[in-house]
């Protein structure tokens, strides 16, 4: 029916895990302002924190460890930078070292425009750390998949959400085209300015297959990604985080590796985010992947 | 004040049973002599990975095995103590020492980051930040409900994340025993150069019992007795560590040796003939462990 939104989802996988499962959530003020966008439900098994990040990300590790797969609730990935060293440390390099898995799913949201410090898109760094499965889901059956992955594995993951997927109710496809003159790769919010970018191509004679990746780490180089650039010959990687090191340019390394065609990465510039325009240093839009594929393509 | 005697409960090696005292004397033995073979192989070039040692530390693990047996454990860096007194085999760790398959992680993980689920010993290996085992025994404990202990050094205790996550575990009552292992050293800076504060004060204000006290294994093994029943609970206990931070070497004589003062203890009890046959039985046994030729240890690889 396509009526369930993305929080909904979250919402009953979380229920779901909590009452039936065994399960925990973890994280700062979950039960105040809003339950987190209205994606945490009401229920046992709720466990508020105090503001510590650091040491909270450690108990939700402590937790994970005994068997609990806690979910542990990040308001903005800004404050992963705190998290990250008992889930660097230790979550993801437990099952390397000891043969014991500390399964911990981090609900990592992302935004944008809202300055320098709840704007932040921090999937990369932990694509660069082994131990770790990384994505991005923007649907409400992308949800459930990667949960299902989450529970069928023993890894910590992280799940880079993004605020602008929470009302949608829509999958979203691949959309292949004969004679493409572009492959546009897409990572959370973007995929929402996919089709506006192709449309403004198309508008100039583009031809532009569009390419939805959910999955950043284990990055999987299949068929499905690999076909519409070995067809159109070129192709752009876009992700809402930094461009340099980051998922963008990692993984059009990947495509370009399977393929032998340029692939270009689009993500932020190197300077920080700020509050107000012209200097928010925002995901790059449909004008920015525009011309960022006309740059490509008249070289 | 930091001293060999500071809130030792007197006359406790009487009251105790005798049997639990042969039995701390035992455990301490094996830290010490599994030690020595250890720091022989590391002399004569058989080791040469990063060793952290126990040695001078033993009375505290060998004290509050024998109370918390049961508990999870969740050691720091130093841990060869905690391993062999709470029952952890010395084969396996040895194997571990070397990098071997039949190490405690199968040679992956080293001398810091010993683990044990065996035995029904449950114990987390560390992973080099210290400190991290202190979030993450509390997170244990809140996942379990089983109780928890978990141990660092008076170094590890300055970490923010520590004494964060020693306030968690009072709010949700949670059944953890912090134990500062306080040899007055980060490396080899001295507690005073680092700070004017006392971590049993900040742990009395967050709301639970604390206690400091010299490593007198009976003052140990009665405080655990009694915060066994009030947790959390935090005991920082002031100790010596023989041996340089990392590796085998020593900087003159510690300030005291906490294991012959044990011996002199048991004497003074007419144990002087067990304590000799204990430690005899337990430098052969180590003998016999470490002289296995280095042949046979590289042919197992
Ligand atoms: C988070 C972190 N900071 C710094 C270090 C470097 N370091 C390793 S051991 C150590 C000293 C620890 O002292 P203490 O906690 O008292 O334990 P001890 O070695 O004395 O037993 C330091 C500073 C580290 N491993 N982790
Ligand atoms: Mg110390």
């Amino acid at each position: 029916m396509g009526q369930k939104t993305v929080a909904d989802t979250i919402k009953e996988v979380t229920r779901n895990h909590l009452t039936n499962n065994h399960g925990l959530l973890l994280g700062e003020s979950i039960t105040a302002v809003g339950w987190v966008n209205n994606t945490v439900p009401d229920c046992p098994g709720i466990v508020e924190l105090p503001m510590t990040d650091v040491a909270g990300a450690g108990i939700a590790v402590g937790a994970a460890l005994v068997g609990r797969r806690p979910i542990f609730v990040i308001r903005f990935q800004d404050f992963l930078i705190l998290n990250g060293s008992p889930l660097i440390f230790y979550a993801a390099k437990t099952k390397e070292l000891h043969g014991k898995g500390a399964p911990v799913f981090v609900r990592a949201i992302g935004a944008d425009g809202l300055g320098p410090v709840h704007s932040g898109i921090l999937h990369s760094i932990f694509m660069h750390f082994p131990g770790f499965r990384v994505c991005s889901p923007m649907t409400p059956g992308e949800y459930e998949e990667i949960w299902e992955n989450f529970l069928a594995n023993d890894d910590p993951m992280i799940v880079s959400e993004h605020r602008v997927s929470y009302g949608n109710t829509q999958e979203l496809n691949d959309r292949i085209v004969d004679n493409a003159d572009i492959t546009l790769y897409a990572i959370s919010s973007v995929r929402f300015e996919l089709h506006k970018a192709a449309e403004m191509l198309e508008e100039e004679g583009i031809k532009c297959n569009l390419v939805h990746l959910l999955w950043l780490k284990p990055f999987v180089v299949t068929e499905r990604l690999t076909e519409p650039l070995l067809q159109s010959k070129k192709g752009v990687v876009i992700d809402p985080g930094y461009e340099i090191a980051g998922a963008s340019q990692s993984l059009a390394y990947e495509l370009n590796q399977a393929t032998g065609y340029k692939v270009m990465a689009l993500g932020l510039y190197d300077r920080s985010k700020c509050l107000c325009p012209p200097l928010q240093n925002k995901t790059p839009d449909a004008a920015r992947i525009f011309d960022t594929v006309k740059i490509l393509l008249d070289e | 004040m930091r001293s060999s005697t500071f809130g030792i409960v007197p006359d406790l090696s009487n009251i105790i049973n005798q049997d639990i005292s042969l039995e701390i004397f035992r455990r301490m033995c094996r830290v010490r002599y599994f030690e020595k073979g250890l720091i022989e192989a590391v002399k004569n070039g058989t080791i040469t990975y990063p060793i952290y040692l126990s040695s001078g530390q033993e009375s505290i693990a060998a004290a509050m095995s024998l109370v918390i047996p049961e508990f999870m454990i969740f050691a720091q860096h130093r841990c060869h103590a905690t391993y062999l007194s709470f029952g952890g085999d010395t084969e396996r760790l040895k194997d571990e020492l070397f990098g071997l398959p039949g190490g405690t992680s199968g040679g992956r993980a080293g001398s810091n980051c010993i683990q044990c689920h065996e035995h029904n010993i449950t114990m987390y290996g560390h992973h080099g930040l210290i400190g991290e085992n202190v979030p993450i025994a509390v997170g244990a404990a809140l996942g379990s409900g089983k109780p928890a202990v978990s141990f660092f050094g008076d170094g590890a205790t300055e970490e923010d994340y520590v004494f964060a996550a020693m306030g968690f575990a009072v709010s949700h009552k949670l059944p953890v025993l912090f134990v500062c292992e306080d040899n007055n050293l980060s490396i080899l800076t001295t507690v005073d150069v680092r700070r004017s504060w006392s971590m049993t004060n900040v742990a009395q204000a967050l709301g639970m019992p604390a206690v400091d006290i010299a490593d007198d294994p009976w003052t140990i093994y009665r405080k655990a007795q009694e915060f066994k029943n009030t947790l959390p609970a935090f005991m920082n206990i002031y100790t010596c560590r023989e041996n340089w931070h990392m590796g085998t070497g020593t900087d003159g004589k510690p300030e005291w040796d906490r294991f012959n003062l044990v011996k002199e203890e048991c004497n003074k009890r007419g144990l002087a003939n067990k304590i000799c046959q204990i430690e005899k039985e337990t430098q052969d046994q180590m003998k016999e462990l470490w002289d296995k030729k280095p042949l046979q240890i590289l042919s197992k690889r």
